[in-house]
């Protein structure tokens, strides 16, 4: 058998290099088409009329105006007279027109008579005795228990509650592709399903998860040294992609249907969409050449796109865009969930952690949402935790860049730097003191502490809290941990030689900005002995051999795995065309340098092009996949680790908080392209100060409805707003052995905890919650000063 | 305030300008439709009204001069890429936040979402488009392809039109300088640290 597995450091002439991003020059020329940019001639326009309220029964729509406006071609009604909206921007007509002014004139001509009902759109901290029994559980409910619970707890709390889901032959496969234990699926299986009934909502928004308890807390806290309570959280955020969600959708006949929907997940669209518009998954093609963001708010095809597909067939089979407006996107697009606590924590003097107690709150939106895993990473030997979900009114959760992780790293390492102010320990030194219970990374965080440490100049210029200030200005250092899990998601790929030397590749996978397409490219180009420009690439269409949705930063271990096993099986084939003109056993051949040659004997080589005409007429092609046990090694991996310390300067006078410094230290196995990988980093700890200083979901009480649903006051962080940032992947002995692992979501973790850590050591308190912004800045001064 | 902020109003122009829109809000006598355009009288004086309905429009678009026909309403962020499929500018806000429309106006960096089609007509406009020489990329988007200042790249080119307006004033940009003139654009990838690199690199060579 072939030898699969990923080059020894000493032969890669590729692999680990900083290469640059090969669809760069089309994106910096304006000529990279994304499904926003898709025109053709005839296009109509979609547009969505959303429901005004945050909660209303619907109860009579009249759409006969603007059926009968000259240039409207499709009217859809999407939710029918009678059905409970739950959120301010709800989707309740669609229709398509010539233009889009006509499209928006249309709209505003659709008469809809609502009956407001009371609705909830906070997430502060539930009233005391409230929340009802633990309700049935969601997908999410699913994930975020096997984080908490044994496998078979989960299930049979899973066998106990009932699901909110139907569980569908793809629902299922989703779930075991991402590795969910056999016994949990079992058990989804079987389990009664109870949509989340309007009912449900009304009669109970707080809903209790059960009580979580490990060791003898009680006992802890009683005998403990040292303990530390506070508050802490993270709000709900959106995803606030650029390109907003959104397709293009078109009948070429009646039976087959086109699109273009912006989606982390091409292979999976035709299977979402075949149930709502009854059509074979097989006759709907999605295709995407660029997506502009994702972040976890792209994998469904949505209530949008299927309205898109349904004027389109009503118009005709025309073309019909559907890109949502920035407000809607912002609104109803996708959000992160939010989490607080209530915190004690103790430890012996020394540091040594004993005991955590919290009680914990936070909103998904409609389907509540659950427990972010905390303590986050360290696994403190006693522990007392309760949850209550919020289920209210402010529109659905999505999988938002390492879910539930940002918020229980703020959670939990703001826990701790504010134990070890108490202790007068050095957070660094508490930190270091714990590793042991951060489970397989432990000795990774060791040593990526000491090279962060050095990176900052910890040692020089950590002072204890409020001890760093000259006037108004505060200085402050603070830090924070992280894992994720990466693994590989399941991936086809063809990889075809032709006789006269070219060689093309196809997935159905998609790059998110990620840097996919030029890994995929580096590891064809290694193993061929070809340059990257010598192969061409397609990815993003259903025609293309199915790859996973690109989220759980599954993606480059999936798409690495399985082109190498295409590459490395079209390579053998080559060889056993090659050999006899080389007058060699195929398995003394190696492809070197645009060359065929006999590994002992160089001198014995054929061009890469002469190689290839050996192939006779019909091209080569090669399916490889991920995971494939019958041809190992496995090639990626599980588990990484990272740290991350933030340098601030707050003014306490304004309130305001700049990011100084940042120290980024992140393995993640075996790097393909070190340039798209550093990338990652600088966006992810960009996305971290957008977090931790500017961003959060603002929803009016009274009317229901958000309140900064645009780019002005959705602050995002400007070119401005970048500190000082430095990148330290973690390479070589000890790492590269691993295997390819994901980098999407880890080093997007942790850079909120470590800002907040950051300016609770400047200004001597803490600020509560994210976003750190100059009130909250200005309060946790004052309210320190009341004390 | 950036220097270069395309926010800033453009009064001038050979569409319906602010001053005549405000003396439109005080119409006194309606008169006859010609093509689409009608002249009123608004404080004592004859003024033109477009539409509503589509009227003629002249646009000159990177060096080439289209005739369309467009509801006055239109934004030349539409015309660009619903009507002459000119899609490298972005429609991310459009409603002049963000900076992902960014184009060339008269040399100057505007945000085309926030400017009527109708005002540009006789107005030279560049799209990043026109940057490259044949297959060869301009100095500021090859800065970009250097310093992996693209990650989705759905801002990028806003952002290298922008670079580009901002390098050609400040040909020697201090590093708050960059901070300051490209302040009107956002990224949510967070590509920023490669385009205050790429923007150094320009400086270097002095381009
Ligand atoms: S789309 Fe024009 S500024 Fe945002
Ligand atoms: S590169 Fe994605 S928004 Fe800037």
């Amino acid at each position: 058998m072939p030898d699969y597995s990923w080059p020894a450091a000493e032969q890669r002439t590729l692999i680990g290099k900083r290469v640059s991003r090969v669809d760069a020059p089309l994106k910096v020329s304006g000529r990279a088409k994304y499904s926003y940019d898709y025109t053709r001639p005839g296009m109509l326009f979609g547009k969505i009329l959303r429901s005004p309220y945050a909660k209303a029964r619907i109860v009579s729509i009249d759409t006969s105006a603007a059926e009968k406006m000259p240039g409207v071609k499709a009217v859809e009604i999407i939710q029918k007279p009678g059905t409970t909206v739950q959120w301010a921007g709800d989707e309740i007509v669609g229709v398509a027109a010539v233009d889009e002014p006509t499209a928006e004139d249309a709209i505003r001509v659709i008469k809809v008579q609502y009956q407001q009902l009371p609705h909830l759109v906070s997430d502060a901290e539930p009233p005391a005795g409230v929340g009802g029994v633990p309700g049935p559980m969601s997908e999410d409910d699913i994930w975020d228990a096997t984080d908490l619970m044994s496998p078979p707890q989960v299930a049979s709390q899973v066998s106990q509650l009932g699901v909110t889901f139907k569980a569908s032959p793809d629902v299922i496969d989703e779930f075991k592709k991402f590795g969910l234990p056999a016994e949990i699926v079992e058990a989804i299986q079987k389990a009664a399903y109870h949509p989340l009934a309007e009912s449900s909502h009304s009669a109970s928004w707080y809903q209790k998860a059960s009580a979580l308890h490990q060791g003898d807390p009680d006992k802890a806290f009683a005998g403990a040294e040292a303990v530390s309570e506070g508050l802490y959280g993270a709000p709900v955020i959106t995803h606030c992609c650029l390109e907003t969600h959104g397709s293009t959708a078109e009948w070429p006949d009646k039976d087959h249907l086109l699109v273009h929907l912006s989606t982390q997940n091409v292979s999976g669209i035709p299977g979402q969409m075949a149930e709502p518009l009854g059509l074979p998954a097989a006759n709907i093609r999605q295709q995407q050449d660029h997506i502009g963001g994702g972040f976890g708010s792209k994998f469904a095809a949505d209530r949008w796109d299927i309205t898109a597909a349904r004027l389109s067939k009503k118009a005709g089979g025309k073309p019909v865009r559907m890109m949502l407006e920035r407000d809607s996107e912002l609104q109803v697009a996708g959000a992160r969930p939010s989490a607080y606590a209530r915190v004690k924590v103790a430890a012996k003097t020394d540091g040594t952690l004993t005991a955590w107690h919290s009680e914990s709150w936070g909103t998904g939106g409609p389907g509540g949402g659950g427990m972010p895993p905390i303590p986050y990473l360290f696994n403190i030997p006693n522990q007392h935790k309760e949850h209550t979900a919020i289920r209210n009114n402010i529109g659905p959760a999505r999988a938002w860049r390492a879910p539930n992780h940002p918020q229980a790293a703020a959670i939990t390492m703001c826990a701790l730097d504010d134990l070890a102010a108490k202790l007068n320990l050095d957070p660094l030194e508490l930190f270091r003191k714990n590793l042991g219970i951060t489970g397989p990374r432990a000795e990774n965080y060791r040593e990526e502490f000491a090279i962060a440490a050095d990176l900052m100049g910890w040692k020089d210029k950590w002072r204890g809290r409020g001890q760093d200030r000259s006037g108004s200005v505060a200085r402050g250092l603070g830090l924070s941990i992280h894992t994720w899990g990466g693994r590989g998601h399941s991936s086809d790929c063809d990889l075809t030689l032709h006789p006269d030397g070219s060689v093309d590749i196809k997935l159905g996978s998609q790059d998110l900005g990620t840097g996919t397409r030029t890994c995929i490219l580096m590891v064809a180009a290694e193993t061929l002995g070809l340059p990257i420009e010598a192969i061409s690439l397609y990815i993003g269409d259903t025609m293309y051999p199915p790859s996973g949705g690109s989220g759980g930063s599954t993606t480059i271990g999936g798409v690495s795995s399985s082109t190498r096993r295409a590459a490395v099986d079209a390579r053998e084939g080559l060889f056993t065309k090659v050999a006899p003109a080389l007058n060699a056993q195929p398995a003394d051949l190696e492809c070197v340098n645009g060359t065929v040659r006999v590994k002992s004997d160089p001198s014995r080589s054929l061009s890469w092009k002469q190689a290839c005409s050996k192939l006779g007429a019909v091209p080569l092609t090669a399916r490889g996949k991920n995971p494939d046990k019958s041809k190992p090694p496995d090639l990626t991996n599980s588990g990484v680790g990272g740290v991350q310390m933030a340098e601030v300067e707050v003014d306490t006078d304004t309130g305001v908080a700049k990011v100084k410094k940042i120290v980024a230290v992140q393995d993640c196995g075996l790097i393909i392209d070190l340039k798209t990988a550093e990338s990652q980093c600088y966006g992810a700890l960009i996305m971290g100060i957008t977090y931790a200083l500017y961003e959060e979901k603002i929803m009016d009480q009274l009317t229901g409805r958000m309140l900064n649903p645009n780019m002005q006051f959705y602050r995002l962080a400007g070119i401005s707003d970048i500190p000082e940032l430095v990148v330290h992947m973690m390479t070589g002995k000890g790492y590269d052995e691993r295997g390819v692992i994901g980098l999407g979501e880890p080093p997007v973790i942790s850079p909120g905890a470590a800002i907040s850590n950051a300016v609770a050591n400047a200004i001597g308190v803490r600020v509560p919650f994210l976003p750190l912004t100059p009130d909250r800045v200005l309060k946790a001064l004052a309210d320190h000063n009341l004390d | 305030m950036p220097e270069n902020d395309p926010k800033q109003p453009h009064d001038e122009g050979s569409g319906v300008s602010r001053r005549e829109f405000l003396k439109i809000s005080s119409i006194s006598v309606a008169a006859v439709p010609i093509m689409g355009t009608h002249v009123v009288e608004a404080a004592g004086e004859p003024v033109k009204v477009y539409g509503p309905g589509k009227v003629p429009v002249e646009l000159t678009i990177n060096g080439k001069k289209h005739a369309l026909q467009l509801e006055p309403r239109v934004t030349l962020l539409d015309a660009l890429r619903d009507h002459l499929e000119i899609t490298g500018a972005k429609r991310v806000c459009d409603r002049g936040e963000c900076g992902a429309c960014t184009v060339l106006m008269d040399g100057k960096a505007v945000y085309a979402c926030a400017v009527l089609a109708i005002e540009t007509q006789g107005r030279p406009i560049t799209t990043v488009e026109s940057l490259m020489q044949g297959e060869l990329l301009h100095p500021v988007q090859q800065a970009f392809v250097d310093n992996d200042a693209s990650q989705c790249g759905f801002c990028t080119p806003g952002f290298v039109v922008a670079a580009k307006a901002f390098l050609d004033k400040h040909p020697q940009p201090t590093a708050e300088d960059i901070r300051r003139g490209l302040s009107g654009n956002f990224c949510r990838c967070g590509t920023y640290h490669g385009i205050q690199q790429a923007i150094a690199q320009m400086a270097q060579k002095g381009v």
